[in-house]
């Protein structure tokens, strides 16, 4: 049973001059304590997705249609009371740049406090303690100094390992992960999401982390989707899309890490860009960066199917079937 | 935290060293206080003399290093006109403009603050686009056009309020005569106040405006939504919170325009306050009287400002880390 299905899901803005999409008919699930990557390129829309399911979209972005269950909750269908019990509880989040997350002029004590007392009927002092004993488990040293400080005063590390302290404040069913460790230093990065791994599993946590570094995906997810201009276009297992990816675009980014890069040459990199919102290209969006884009990829869209690893959206990948599956069609002749 | 209110009473020192010599300056220029004092029938040896008993034919520093000493022990010298010591006839004046000047900045307070917020929460409705367009508005109607319309109505149509004066004061504490324990005090107050408040609440709910629109829609709004906590604290604690620290300074900058006003408002309302003396000094050339003016009102707007400072390092904890302020 999923904790967390999203159906066709589509968000759209609307300018004064016309409505612009930014995420085309997105459909996943999530399993209660599964770890699921979604990995992409700056502007494929992996963020938005993750604002979209907890409708924290900002104007004039919208969910134009799909739907997103939860438990037997559509949560596009949610007014704003419904939203209060469900954020921070049962859905909790980490942002990018703990820099800018939390309130500069609250303490880190009565940023914890609040989300706590919000949700639970407990008194200032019994809000302290779990606050308190929450940031000791995210491995914070003199705990109860730091919860009268103000977040200027703690490192980038300390402020991050503070947010994820407050996601975990009451214990919720899906963390959604935006870009957790990309403010941060390397070093501090694998300490994070150490963290962030080991909270998850111990608590039973469902996962969703967004990002575009392959090698965080690789530590911490089961489970991995690829986003490009605002598609899914190869999901599957993590390790599966890392040793063998299908599509030209995982190819691309996995390619593109310093790591497969060999010393004395340069590294390679996807040409061109992610096109920005309103300019997605018809067809296959990818075909204008794509190495084996033919006439077909400018004016078709190519449709996910599975391919014995994962599934890809794709036709080359298609044509490669199609061939393999004649020739396993010719021995059966025989 | 010691060393940036020692900075800053530093510099409330130098501005204060400047505004005297500008006052300093004013008062040698503005005619001769020889003939201000002796007239036109004295001979030229004896007003030699006296220029010279005076002090007046001393080099300009020594005549200002003269002036400082005795405006230091409270000296400011004696008004041509009310033949007192100028800052006893000042202190005479003031409570009535400062209660003025409360009145009329609670009244700001209490309607800017809803009124921008508002504006900024519910952006599309229709009362927050009124607010924006009255607001406008009200920052280009002139003072005297707004009085004129208050006393109109309130005074000559309605004859609801009185249209001049202080009405009847009590004495506080022994020296301080206050309108605000009366209740014919109270309705005197009310139209100045209320004018004096419509020329500078636009300002703030502009400013609130502006600045919570700005706030809610920074990364930590949203993330204190994505928490869950209610509605109310994300706008009145998290964004509030913020909006205020630009709003705070802006505000100890606008105490300069209150005090220009509080002049206008004066003499529309024939408000005794040191507004209304200032403007009659300044038609009767009353020289001490107009630079005690400007030293007091300088000290006042020093005072607030530095005020001012404070409160922000109150409410910013950022600047409360030594050497953060820099």
């Amino acid at each position: 049973m999923a904790l967390l299905t999203v159906e066709h899901l589509q968000v759209d803005f609307r300018l004064r001059q016309q409505t612009l999409t930014a995420l085309y008919d997105i459909s996943f699930t999530l399993s209660p304590g599964e770890r699921l990557a979604i990995v992409g390129e700056s502007g494929a829309g992996k963020s938005l997705l993750g604002y979209a399911i907890v409708n924290l979209l900002r104007q004039p972005g919208y969910i134009s249609a799909g739907a997103i269950h939860f438990h037997e909750q559509n949560l596009t269908k949610l007014g704003s009371r419904q939203w209060q019990q469900i954020r921070g509880k049962k859905i909790a989040m980490i942002f990018q740049d703990p820099m800018v997350t939390l309130n500069p002029v609250l303490t880190v004590g009565e940023q914890m406090v609040e989300a706590i007392r919000a949700h639970q009927k407990i008194s200032a002092q019994a809000a302290k303690q779990l606050a308190i004993h929450k940031l000791s488990q995210v491995k914070i040293s003199a705990a109860e100094q730091r919860f009268e400080q103000y977040p200027h005063e703690l490192s980038g590390g300390m402020r991050q390992r503070v947010v994820i302290a407050i996601a975990m404040l009451l214990n919720p069913e899906i963390l959604i992960a935006d870009e957790p460790t990309t403010a941060l230093d390397v070093t501090i990065q694998a300490q994070i999401l150490h963290l962030l791994k080991q909270l998850c599993e111990e608590q039973g946590v469902a996962l969703i982390l967004i990002t575009h570094d392959f090698g965080v995906v690789s530590r911490i997810a089961e489970r991995t989707l690829v986003m490009y201009a605002g598609r899914i276009v190869e999901r599957g297992p993590t390790l599966e899309i890392i040793n063998d990816p299908q599509h030209p675009y995982t190819q691309g980014l996995l390619n593109a890490l310093p790591q497969m890069a060999l010393a004395g040459q340069r590294l390679n990199q996807i040409p061109g860009h992610m096109p920005s919102l309103g300019e997605h290209p018809s067809g296959c969006a990818f075909h204008p960066r794509c190495p084996y884009a033919t006439e077909k990829c400018r004016w078709q869209r190519p449709r996910p199917i599975y391919s014995g690893i994962s599934t890809v959206a794709c036709f080359a990948i298609e044509e490669l079937l199609a061939e393999t599956n004649l020739e396993e069609g010719d021995d059966n002749h025989d | 935290m010691i060393g940036f209110i020692l900075r800053r009473l530093l510099q409330a020192v130098l501005v204060m060293l400047t505004i005297s010599f500008a006052s300093f300056v004013i008062q040698g220029k503005l005619g001769d206080p020889v003939t201000q004092m002796v007239g036109q029938n004295v001979t030229l040896a004896e007003r030699a003399q006296l220029t010279e008993s005076l002090g007046l034919n001393d080099p300009l520093l020594q005549q200002y290093a003269r002036y400082l000493s005795d405006a230091l022990s409270g000296d400011l010298g004696v008004s041509y006109y009310h033949k007192q010591a100028t800052l006893a006839v000042i202190g005479d004046r003031l409570p009535a403009t400062l209660e003025l000047s409360f009145c009329a900045l609670l009244i700001v307070l209490l309607t800017a603050t809803p009124l921008g917020v508002f504006a900024a929460i519910r952006p599309r409705h229709i009362l927050s686009r009124l607010i924006v367009i009255v607001s406008t508005l009200g920052l280009s109607v002139p003072i005297f056009v707004v009085a004129m319309f208050l006393v109109y109505f309130f005074a000559v149509e309605w004859q609801w309020l009185p249209s001049f004066g202080r009405g009847e004061t009590h004495l506080l504490f022994g020296f301080w005569s206050s309108g605000l324990v009366t209740k014919d005090g109270l309705q005197h107050l009310l139209l100045p106040s209320v004018s004096l408040a419509f020329v500078l609440a636009p300002i703030f709910v502009r400013l609130i405006r502006a600045q919570m629109l700005e706030e809610l829609d920074s990364d930590y709004v949203r993330y204190a939504w994505s928490k869950g906590i209610p509605a109310h604290r994300v706008y009145f604690v998290h964004a509030l919170k913020n909006t205020m620290l630009p709003v705070i300074t802006v505000g100890g900058i606008q105490v300069g325009t209150l005090i220009a006003y509080t002049i206008l408002t004066e003499t529309i309302f024939q408000w005794p306050g040191m507004g209304l003396l200032f403007m009659e000094a300044v038609s009767r050339v009353d020289a001490p009287l107009i630079s005690a003016y400007l030293i007091v009102v300088g000290l006042i707007f020093v005072l607030i400002n530095t005020l001012v400072d404070l409160i922000y390092l109150w409410v910013n904890p950022r600047v409360r880390i030594p050497g953060y302020g820099q």
